[in-house]
């Protein structure tokens, strides 16, 4: 018999991930706890301080690790017996998703602009248009799980990207997805849309996550190994049996293009955007893209980086096409909500480009940029935009709530030009204009690939950032260039929290715009996985 | 022992599991085909974990039927919301967003 040794848990280093999950799990008890008048200040202050003392932490976690320099061997620590990886782009990751979170806590807390309640269903249970749904929106209850389901999903999106084996992998994916599915159905109005979109985005996510699994079987029969090292040295050195790997890398790439909303793994993004509360939206928008694309960086390039002769070509098929659905069918868009969606998916396709541009570490020339930091810093700049482009879709509303409908905005500029020209200038964000950080980072991804020798996918990428921008500029014409309509929505004043959020992805759609060098470097510091 | 039958008859689960999200209508029945997608990936994580001589994937299995059962009480809240507020369970009547 032999003795039992007890797995030895780093525990500081995992703080950032336990902060969040206890703030979660605090939440829950005082749900339980406390009197329903007093919820929803407790509940947004513990979210609120669970993500700052996660970020402060994180912040101690970079200096005891003393990430920054130079050195060609990836710098960080493979923590919880080898199941979790901290390097680099885990603290970036890490980072930018609790900095998404804190914002997205700050969009869920909005209580002006449904006159004193969350924008979220005031009781989940009661049926749409019965007198227990009347009662329950006269009594002004509402759902302050919300901020507890936020934090189980931040908690998933921690360790997604950082897990460094299969199956913390796979919890990871679910940890992030669960509780989003419930947030997706809890919008307080259009009801029927939101439930709607919950319950396609949970088949189709309960559907990716089973090719995820089948494919993890298969990677696991194959290297013998759940063991993200394992995996690369059994993928290096192959000679027999690699029908078993490609069918496992194609099955687990579905699952993660699924998340990512690649083509044609994407249908979902438009009906779930469209449907999901609107503050719910920005938050997942932003947040998941993130921690998605981190774990698919960390998967690929870790694992199967001795494949990728056979899963590049592949992608690169997948990138072109994803541009071309997500630039080309938000043309035909008349929703504010489904036009970010399909510019999501565009996006989503960009950011692949930009995986393309994997290369092993010998080959990069110094100062040259490498692909992870091309990616990471996409997603910087991508996330701040959204976010702060879906708290102004918050805003311009009428009596019945929000209005996403793209032909009713018409005018807006004109009525509130404040709102609207912030809105705009997110907007020539998103297609790449320079001088915002849009363009910054779509010539970061556009570098590294075309430094791999992709270059005719980076060629297709321009052309369509040119079809992308003539509906972003669609958008902005119809807001100051056409007459208003005389019932048309108005823009609500909203508290200080939906501000802040605009005002922060403004600025940091600004700031990384004119002077990105900076942040570029630092991650170039921060781009090497720990192996 | 040969493990070939065992992973084929997790593959011919999956299959079906797969094959039953894309033709059937009725949610409850496409999440019973997804919870047989995930059943086909623990039956293949315990064959290839007899194969290897581990426990790395018996262990990777229990997981999975954890995150499943994690996945039922969120996949049939959402579905009883559906079906209480439409009287079905049909995805087709479900179709209020699109293009």
């Amino acid at each position: 018999m032999t003795s039992f040794d007890a797995p030895k848990i780093e525990y500081f280093l995992l703080a950032p991930v336990l902060i969040v999950l206890g703030a979660a799990v605090v939440g829950v008890l005082l749900e339980a706890a406390l009197p329903r008048g007093r919820r929803y200040l407790w509940q947004a202050l513990v979210a609120g301080v669970g993500l700052i003392a996660a970020l402060v932490q994180l912040v101690l976690v970079c200096r005891r690790l003393d990430l920054f320099g130079g050195g060609d061997a990836g710098k960080g620590r493979l923590v919880a017996e080898q199941s979790l990886a901290l390097d680099g782009p885990t603290v970036v990751i890490w980072a930018l998703v609790l900095v998404f979170a804190l914002l997205g806590v700050l969009l869920f807390a909005e209580r002006h602009l449904e006159g004193g309640v969350l924008s979220f269903a005031g009781q989940a249970a009661a049926l749409p248009g019965t007198e227990a749904e009347r009662e329950a929106s006269s009594k002004g209850l509402e759902h302050t799980e919300v901020f507890p389901l936020l934090m189980f999903a931040v908690a998933g999106m921690l360790i997604f990207p950082a897990a460094n084996d299969l199956v913390t992998m796979f919890v990871g994916l679910e940890v992030l997805s669960l509780p989003l599915y419930l947030l997706c159905g809890l919008a307080r109005r259009r009801r029927l849309l939101s439930q709607e979109a919950a319950m396609k985005y949970f088949l189709l996510g309960a559907f990716s996550s089973g090719f995820f699994v089948y494919g993890l079987a298969l990677v696991y029969g194959y290297a013998g190994s759940m063991r993200f090292a394992e995996i690369s040295a059994a993928v290096s050195g192959r000679t027999t049996g690699t029908g078993l790997l490609l069918g496992g890398i194609g099955l687990m790439s579905v699952g993660l293009l699924f998340k990512v909303g690649a083509a044609p793994f994407h249908s979902w993004t438009p009906d779930v955007y469209q449907g999901a509360p609107t503050a719910v939206t920005g938050f997942m928008a932003a947040a998941t893209k993130v921690a998605a694309f981190g774990a698919l960086l960390r998967l690929f390039y870790v694992a199967f980086g001795g494949a990728r002769w056979d899963w590049v070509p592949v992608f690169a098929g997948i990138a072109v096409l994803t541009m071309v659905i997500g630039s080309v069918v938000a043309v035909t868009q008349n929703d504010v909500k489904r036009l970010l969606a399909y510019s999501s998916v565009a996006h989503a396709g960009f950011l692949l480009v930009g995986v393309l541009g994997i290369r092993s570490i010998g080959a990069l020339q110094n100062g040259e940029l490498g692909a992870v930091q091309a990616v990471l810093f996409y997603l910087v700049t991508y996330g701040f935009t959204t976010m702060a482009a879906f708290a102004i879709v918050t805003l311009v509303r009428d009596s019945g709530g929000e209005v996403s409908n793209l032909e009713r905005w018409a005018g807006l500029g004109q009525k509130s030009p404040l709102v609207a020209g912030v809105f705009a200038f997110l907007l020539l964000a998103l297609a790449g204009i320079p001088l915002t950080s849009g363009f910054t980072g779509k010539w970061a991804v556009f570098t590294a690939a075309v430094s791999a020798g992709w270059w005719p996918v980076v060629v297709v990428a321009v052309l369509l950032s040119a079809v992308a921008a003539y509906f972003y500029v669609r958008v902005i014409r119809l807001m100051f260039f056409t007459a208003p309509l005389p019932d048309g929505p108005s823009v609500a004043v909203p508290s200080v929290l939906t501000m802040v959020v605009i005002a922060v992805g403004t600025l940091a759609t600004l700031l990384l715009g004119l002077v990105p060098g900076y942040l570029l470097d630092r991650i170039g510091d921060l781009s090497l996985f720990v192996r | 022992m040969d493990t070939t039958p065992f992973i084929v008859l997790s593959a011919i689960l999956f299959s079906i599991g797969a094959v039953g999200v894309l033709v059937r209508r009725n949610a409850i029945v496409i999440f019973m085909c997804v919870e047989l997608m995930l059943n086909a990936g623990n039956l293949a994580l315990i064959t290839f974990a007899r194969a290897n001589g581990d426990l790395d994937g018996q262990i990777a299995a229990f997981f999975v039927m954890v995150v499943a059962a994690a996945e039922v009480v969120v996949g049939l809240a959402i579905i009883m919301t559906i079906f209480r507020t439409r009287r079905s369970a049909s995805v087709d009547d479900a179709s209020l967003l699109k293009y």
